[in-house]
């Protein structure tokens, strides 16, 4: 939320229509995005009972739990949902490497990309993951060798999908409101159906008028995980007593038909919302996050492929500090990428006075001074007139998005004018390199929010793990209990 | 309470039997104390599910009866075998030096009892267990009463008590599972609210020392059916909702603004007729009213074109001007700010200007 999103979504309210607040897409999308909706059973711990799958939107998989309190259906749900997330994860790879940085690493050219319908979908992923990734494939409760690999490559998915700005899982919801914002509240934006029918209403219908009715289960399903209560009663009950009844055809008939109506109206506008963001041009450092993404899914499936332990039931104290102060680090630069990539996005700032547009009325390109050093170095200033709010103060440094390695400082604020003295980037000469510096004239933007501002404390090594946090902790290893685990 | 004032009431919900309170009712009514509608509806009895239903604007959060019959079952195999099991965790998880001796169930006999009756037989017994006059250990379905808004209300009893050195503990059963010692922190939340209601009715009864502020909350472990325990401190549920409670805007007052003769009475009104009613209780609609009150999309499409519609810090960042038209009308100059909304539209102006400077 910021000044810019409500005054947006008040205009979109008074109106009837979402309005943008970004111009850019801020988040990688794949040509081949495995879109995944799941469903769970009501009441019972994250037990799947169906979900659509695929890659192709004319053409996605039914899987179907007829009993979701049958653990052995369960792990059937799971073996054949680890035959969709493998096939796809392992396909990956195959679209060739490309070697990166001064050590010359190495790291696959796509990685996979899961796109779920809101946030909960994250967490059924995330659960599912957790189920799963323990589980042994000899012994009692033996299950098939994917589904312990399923777990753990959708541990990763939903590990990564914290991280600010990765794009390998996303809930579409959430991708949504980045972009648009709707005429409604953040809570019911939580509805993909009510949240599209704002930012891409049905032709010639009224968007408000659309988001009501797609609040209404009978007209458009939940995008799950959780089911409409009523959809529960009447139908789904029904149908798991027959097949608890032992007429499992008939009742699998009925099952698959009833949760394809369920799912199929969610499928439509996951493509729906997916090719509304993919009309948007990407913003600059999308590429370099995808980067990202890339590297972790090579390391991970490196790890995984080496025969590498499943993720620990809890992080030790040092692995979770470490996160934490990692994931701070990238919600600082993701902010500060997306605003330099979008002025949309720079907007909020310039509201809160963190940065400012306007024109350049005058430079003083010659202007020398006397530097710490006793020697007399170029540091022309530059005046620009702007009707923002600014609330820099003088000797703040600032950048512009268009000048991105050029620091100026600020040296005073009279009313509407700044007067910035710019630092470097003017090349070794003389006198300052052409078009290295500002004309009167140019419209310019300047903030003080960068990417790469935040410097992190150190952290012990995990073996000096203080006390306070438990000491060092006992290296990981996955035991029996991990494997014998009840799931019924 | 003055005494005209159940009658009141009464007369406001017609013949229909009253509603019920329970302990979830009590905790969403301090969730938002500043709804006039919603205390006089609940302190009134009035089913506002059916209310909502008659006048077009039904709730939507119907209960799944997968979800129920996964709470019932859970709750009776922890309560199996006479609370066997809910003893063994007390011993093993919580590690409670504790003796079974005996337990009582006070759930209503072949249902002709009266509420004021059931209640004197749960403090009966709930005294004689802390004074140590009888050996009981469990102590189920107690009927407590709590002073919500100056009416008394009867909670529904979802609940087991035991008895512990002459201290009572609340042990609350819910069927959302922990797993790895993480639980759905919104439903831990609202279990401990809940469980903080029934704390403070049974230190109304027993006396502050005699109730500890430790509950225990018994859910399903990991992905199993297996039962596992873990206590809640609810010292601080219980500040804020002593507080609201006594914040809440006494009924008296909001009964006496009402006409007299207002009934919401379902059969005998038409759905219009409802609605003028209702429209003489100020309601304070939030989006979050909508997870939680049966009268929440009537609300809404009442508060359409209010700013609080959008959400609270919405409203907040447009200023705190009530209607999104005037805020815009602000923003965009059309009209002119009074002295309170001054320093508002300047910030809504510069907002706008700049919105516009970047919107294509």
């Amino acid at each position: 939320m910021s000044a810019i999103s409500s005054y947006a979504r008040a205009l979109a309210a008074g109106d009837g229509r979402a309005y943008p607040i970004a111009s850019r897409r801020h988040l990688h999308l794949s040509d081949h995005p495995l879109v995944f909706i799941p469903l769970t059973m009501a009441g019972e711990a994250n037990a799947p009972l169906a979900a659509m799958i695929g890659t192709d939107r004319d053409s996605p998989s039914l899987l179907v739990v007829p009993q979701p309190r049958n653990r052995d259906l369960r792990f059937a749900f799971a073996a054949e949902l680890a035959g969709h997330v493998l096939r796809y994860v392992e396909d990956r790879p195959r679209h060739g490497v490309e070697t990166y940085g001064k050590e010359a690493r190495t790291r696959y050219l796509d990685a996979p990309q899961m796109l779920v319908p809101n946030g909960a979908g994250v967490g059924f992923v995330k659960l599912f993951g957790r189920s799963t990734r323990f589980r042994r494939t000899t012994g009692q409760y033996a299950v098939t060798p994917e589904v312990p690999l399923l777990g753990r490559w959708l541990t990763w998915f939903a590990e990564r999908a914290e991280h600010p700005g990765c794009s390998t899982l996303v809930a579409m919801t959430s991708e949504l409101s980045q972009h648009w914002a709707s005429g409604q509240s953040a809570l019911e934006d939580a509805n993909l159906a009510a949240q599209l029918a704002w930012i891409d209403p049905p032709a010639g219908s009224d968007a408000a008028q659309a988001a009501r009715e797609a609040e209404d289960p009978m007209i458009w399903p939940p995008s799950g995980p959780s089911t409409d209560p009523t959809f529960d009663n009447a139908v789904l009950a029904p149908a798991i007593r027959r097949y608890d009844e032992g007429q499992h055809e008939r009742a699998l008939a009925v099952l698959e038909r009833e949760l394809r109506t369920q799912l199929e109206p969610t499928w439509r506008l996951m493509w729906q919302a997916y090719d509304l963001l993919r009309a948007l041009p990407a913003g600059d450092t999308v590429e370099s996050r995808w980067a990202t993404d890339r590297t972790e899914f090579t390391g991970h499936h490196i790890y995984v492929g080496g025969g590498g332990l499943p993720q620990a039931r809890r992080d030790g104290a040092v692995a979770a500090a470490r996160r934490l102060q990692r994931l701070e680090r990238e919600q600082q630069e993701y902010d500060a990428t997306r605003a330099l990539d979008d002025p949309m996005v720079m907007a909020n700032f310039r509201v809160t006075g963190e940065a400012f547009t306007g024109t350049v009325v005058s430079v003083e390109p010659d202007r020398r001074v006397v530097s710490a050093k006793g020697r007399r170095v170029l540091r022309p200033l530059v005046v620009v007139r702007t009707s923002d709010p600014v609330r820099l103060v003088a000797q703040t440094t600032v950048r512009s998005p268009a000048r991105p390695s050029q620091d100026a400082t600020i040296i005073d604020i009279s009313g509407e004018l700044v007067t910035l003295q710019i630092e470097n980037g003017m090349g070794r000469g003389a006198t300052a390199a052409t078009g290295s510096l500002p004309i009167a004239g140019d419209d310019l933007t300047y903030t003080s929010i960068f990417p790469d501002g935040i410097r992190s404390p150190e952290l012990p090594s995990v073996d000096d793990t203080p006390w306070t946090h438990g000491g060092p902790p006992q290296p990981y290893t996955p035991s029996d209990d991990d494997a014998r685990e009840v799931w019924e | 309470m003055q005494p005209e004032t159940p009658a009141r009431l009464r007369k406001l919900r017609g013949a229909a039997p009253a509603q019920r309170h329970n302990a979830r009712t009590v905790a969403a009514l301090t969730g938002n104390p500043g709804c006039a509608r919603r205390a006089v509806l609940d302190a009134a009895g009035i089913d506002k599910d059916a209310l909502a239903r008659k006048i077009g604007h039904p709730a939507k959060f119907g209960q799944s009866q997968f979800a129920i019959t996964r709470g019932n079952a859970f709750e009776a195999q922890v309560k199996a075998n006479g609370y066997a099991e809910l003893l063994r965790l007390l011993r093993e998880t919580l590690g409670l030096e504790i003796e079974e001796v005996g337990s009582k169930d006070l759930n209503e006999v072949a249902g002709n009892d009266s509420q004021e009756l059931r209640h004197i037989r749960a403090r009966q017994a709930l005294e004689a267990a802390v004074n140590g006059h009888e050996p009981l250990t469990f102590l189920d379905h107690p009927l407590l009463r709590l002073d919500v808004g100056g009416n008394d209300v009867y909670l529904e009893p979802d609940l087991v008590a035991f008895h512990h050195d002459g201290v009572m503990h609340v042990v609350e059963i819910k069927s959302f599972a922990i797993i790895d010692d993480q639980a759905d922190g919104g439903k831990v939340a609202a279990a401990a609210r809940q469980s903080a209601v029934y704390v403070l009715a049974l230190r109304k009864l027993l006396g502050d020392d005699r109730v500890s502020h430790d509950v225990v909350l018994v859910c399903p472990k990991d992905f199993s059916n297996q039962p596992t325990a873990v206590k809640i401190d609810v010292r601080k549920q219980l500040i804020t909702l002593d507080h609201q409670l006594s914040r809440l805007a006494r009924i008296d007052t909001l009964v006496g603004q009402l006409p007299e003769d207002l009934s919401l009475e379902l059969d005998t009104h038409t759905p219009q007729e409802l609605v003028d009613a209702l429209s003489r209780m100020e309601a304070r609609y939030e989006p979050t009213c909508l997870n939680s009150c049966e009268m929440a999309y009537f609300c809404r499409s009442e508060a359409s074109g209010c700013t609080s519609a959008l959400g609270a810090t919405v409203r907040e960042e447009l200023g705190g001007i009530e209607y999104v038209a005037r805020a815009l009308d602000l923003a965009h100059g059309k009209t002119v700010p009074s002295v309170e909304e001054v320093e508002a539209t300047a910030m809504l102006q510069a907002t706008a200007r700049i919105y516009r400077s970047v919107a294509a």
